[in-house]
């Protein structure tokens, strides 16, 4: 169990520090996978996103979590993960951003009590491109988390629909 | 034990790779390593080659670990093989499911290789 599990975990009924428990979520799947500190910005940055992941919940919490950053900062976290260098880095790119985004929505999930048994995640969706957007249903709720990662922004999203 | 056959299990091709890197750094001799995008090709991996363990995902296209799990029971080359899940699903009930259904160890997504040596080398009763 990771060890912030315990102390930061939430119930399902209980959205209000759902923003700490998902950037926790981030900074334990950046720092054991990528072997990376993910920085908090100073200030509101300009996000200029051209590749997004997308994994969906449904069950007891529907939803979908949305991992975007620039392409340059996916390709360098999939040479981090693989440990190889950045130019080396081809297909996985897609790969590799998907099971970030994977990886922080099960860790997100697992830290919510009540909400790992009763609730699944979809396979994940990537889009390449900036130009589109996010059209929520209603009484949808955002969670917005952005944070660094060697310096640019990455934005994570969880969009919750129950 | 020296030369270590081991059959990775998981949709992803990165985290298939990250697994195996993992188990080299526990200091496992590895002879081969099989793999498989999904359950089903799992089992067609195994209709043809013995392992000496299998590390497997849960959520995966076609067929997922659990049922993979099941079905080992059934085939030949795999009747003992250890299987260690390595999933996102980190909830109790997936873990209680998936250990009924035969596997021998949990790791959860994200992990560490030092998590991985710790879960695979007693099952293997190699010295790494």
């Amino acid at each position: 169990m990771n060890t912030a599990t315990a102390a930061f975990g939430r119930s399902i009924h209980s959205h209000g520090n759902w923003n700490i428990v998902l950037e926790i979520a981030a900074r334990e799947v950046f720092e054991l996978m990528l072997n990376s500190q993910l920085t908090t910005p100073a200030a509101p940055l300009a996000q200029d996103h051209n590749i997004t992941a997308m994994v969906g919940f449904a069950g007891e919490l529907c939803g979908v979590l949305i991992l975007g950053c620039s392409l340059e900062s996916s390709n360098l976290m999939a040479s981090r993960m693989l440990g190889v260098h950045p130019g080396e880095i081809a297909r996985e790119n897609c790969d590799a951003f998907g099971e970030i985004c994977n990886m922080i929505a099960g860790n997100f999930k697992n830290k919510i009590s009540g909400l790992g048994n009763g609730c699944m995640l979809s396979v994940p969706a990537i889009i390449s491109g900036g130009h589109y957007h996010v059209h929520p249903l209603s009484r949808a709720e955002a969670v917005e988390v952005t944070l660094l990662f060697e310096g640019a922004p990455v934005s994570i999203s969880l969009r919750v629909h129950n | 034990m020296n030369q270590i056959r081991a059959l990775i299990v998981d949709d992803s091709s990165v985290m298939r790779k990250i697994v195996e890197r993992s188990l080299r750094q526990a200091g496992l001799e590895i002879s081969a390593v099989l793999e498989a995008g999904n359950g089903a090709e799992a089992l067609a991996v195994l209709a043809e080659n013995h392992v000496d363990l299998i590390l497997c995902d849960i959520n995966m296209p076609v067929m997922d670990g659990l049922e993979l799990v099941k079905r080992l029971a059934t085939v030949e080359n795999a009747r003992g093989v250890p299987v260690v899940m390595i999933t996102t699903e980190g909830s109790e009930s997936h873990v209680v499911r998936a250990l009924s259904a035969g596997a021998r160890g949990y790791i959860r997504k994200p992990f560490t290789a030092e998590q991985v040596k710790e879960h695979v080398i007693p099952l293997l009763g190699v010295h790494a």
